[in-house]
């Protein structure tokens, strides 16, 4: 059996959305910018690609720029409102927290190297971010806030609620990364005041080098590349075309049965890891307090290292990935999970398990059945 | 990151070597667990050659299959051929070790070594 648990990592493309895709590969080939008919019916289909994506956010289709995925979103958005500030005359001081995505702490740095001041938020054992620092945080300098939405390594949802409602009181920027979060987790910017939204098609089960980034109107942003006038003028280059009609076919198929099914099988995976093999902890929220991401599952299996869990599975045919340091190129311990505090003892033992809407009953018994044994077999060569 | 190669995975799969003795003539560990890896060496040790070696392990692919290397090419050596044994000749016995993996593969040498230690010093005070 072949069992694919890594859909935090990204998701197999799904075949209605292939489907959706290739008419524009070879009929509909236009570059939506020409204004003859071969254009013009390109642009219609990204218009209206536009539109199902603004829809999921509640949003003006105006609002959606198309990008190359949740890095260049991230970068886009982060680096896009600092410059423009910066050109304003406004502040130089940013906030982040510190279990944000890699796209999102690179682009904090480089502007650090730029002179702006940044600002890493802490968070608590299940990885919420702190409130209360982040109000004692915010200066007259401040212009932005970037906190995700849901976390990719511990699933953690923030209540981006109310950190919009700080950010909108103090007349300060909010970016949220939804990469993992989106269609998942609603978002509605209508109730939301947050200004910027990173996506990503290919968690999604949509193509990969695809994502979006909602701009509300009115948000000083700065484009990065210069060019010709694509959207908006806010990111030149033809436009992918087929990448943009797959992410929102892909929008178009996600259900909230799904999600439902998903958390089901998320739960019985968790709970009978918990119960049929010892000493094992849940890394992040509780799975039924509902702040946290219906797929994702991370556990720490004391005695054992992270990489061996996760070699000896994959030979069993089951992928998942660990946020232990001897699986990383640079032998550095997941920033997610030492950010959290959690017993460095188990720092080296954690499994990411992230399930996705293909996977069956049956291949979470089988997990589950080959993890009691894979653990069973590592620990009697420990000599913990 | 490098892969591993096949012969690394055949025998991480099925390390052998691995367990405890429980009347060793020496013990030695190395490593911190907090730092991801820890390894124990027991040795059974007769007319200056080594009986018997096994290997407990906490570590990744490549600290679990050159414990379980490193006793196979000692094993029935004398303690001064033993020592001889480098992080390389463990890792070139595996076909290989990726590039940043081969720290690990001083542990097991680190771990015999004092397992040795051990060895002498009780003989010493025997
Ligand atoms: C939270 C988060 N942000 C950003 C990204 C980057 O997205 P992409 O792979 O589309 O560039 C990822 C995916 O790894 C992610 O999980
Ligand atoms: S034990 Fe950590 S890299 Fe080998």
């Amino acid at each position: 059996m072949r069992v694919y648990l890594d859909h935090g990592a990204t998701t197999p493309t799904d075949e209605k959305v292939v489907e959706a895709m290739l008419p524009y590969f070879t009929e509909i080939f236009g570059n939506p910018s020409s204004i003859h008919e071969f254009g013009r019916e390109a642009n219609k289909a990204i218009q209206k690609a536009r539109e199902t994506i603004a829809a999921k956010l509640n949003a003006n289709p105006s609002e959606i720029l198309f990008t190359s995925g949740g890095t260049e979103s991230d970068n886009l958005a982060i680096k896009g409102t600092a410059t423009a500030a910066k050109d304003a005359g406004r502040g130089n001081h940013i906030i982040t927290s510190k279990i944000e995505h890699p796209a999102v702490l690179r682009s904090f740095e480089a502007l650090e190297k730029e002179g702006f001041k940044a600002t890493y938020l802490n968070v608590d054992r299940e990885g919420f971010v702190d409130l209360e620092q982040l109000k004692e945080s915010i200066t007259n300098e401040t212009i932005l806030v970037s906190v995700m939405h849901a976390n990719n390594e511990v699933g953690t949802i923030q209540d981006i609620d109310e950190i919009a409602k700080i950010c909108k009181e103090n007349n300060v920027i909010f970016h949220t990364d939804a990469v993992q979060s989106f269609t998942k987790v609603p978002l509605d910017v209508q109730k939301i005041p947050v200004d910027l939204v990173s996506m990503s098609s290919h968690k999604i089960h949509g193509p990969k080098g695809v994502g979006a980034l909602y701009v509300r109107k009115g948000t000083p942003l700065k484009k990065l590349n210069d060019g010709g006038g694509h959207e908006f003028g806010m990111r030149a280059g033809t436009e992918n075309v087929t990448g943009f009609i797959g992410f929102a076919k892909a929008v178009e198929l996600t259900t909230e049965n799904e999600i439902t099914d998903i958390a089901r099988m998320r739960d019985k995976f968790v709970n009978t890891v918990l119960e049929k093999i010892p000493d094992v902890k849940l890394n992040g929220p509780g799975i039924s307090e509902g702040k946290r991401l219906c797929n994702n599952a991370n556990l720490s299996f004391k005695r054992v290292e992270g990489e061996s869990i996760l070699m000896r599975l994959d030979a069993l045919g089951i992928a998942v990935s660990t946020g232990s340091a001897c699986s990383s190129k640079s032998l550095k311990a997941s920033h997610v999970l030492t950010s959290m505090n959690i017993d460095p003892l188990l720092l080296h033992s954690s499994l990411r398990i992230t399930l996705g809407r293909e996977n069956t009953d049956e291949e979470i018994d089988y997990t589950i059945e080959s993890l009691e044994k894979v653990i069973s077999d590592l620990r009697s060569i420990s000599p913990l | 990151m490098d892969e591993y190669n096949e012969k690394v995975m055949a025998l991480f799969k099925n390390p052998h070597n691995m367990g405890e003795i429980k009347d060793a003539d020496g013990i030695g560990k190395v490593g911190n667990p907090v730092c991801g890896d820890l390894m124990y060496a027991y040795i059974k040790v007769k007319n200056n050659i080594i009986e018997d070696i096994k290997m407990k392990t906490f570590g990744c692919v490549a600290a679990i299959v050159t414990s379980s290397k490193m006793a196979d090419l000692v094993k029935g050596k004398t303690l001064e051929e033993s020592l001889k044994i480098t992080k390389q000749d463990i890792a070139d016995e595996l076909g290989g070790l990726p590039r940043e993996k081969m720290h690990c593969s001083n542990l097991a040498n680190d771990a015999l070594r004092k397992a040795i230690e051990d060895y002498n010093e009780k003989k010493n005070t025997k």
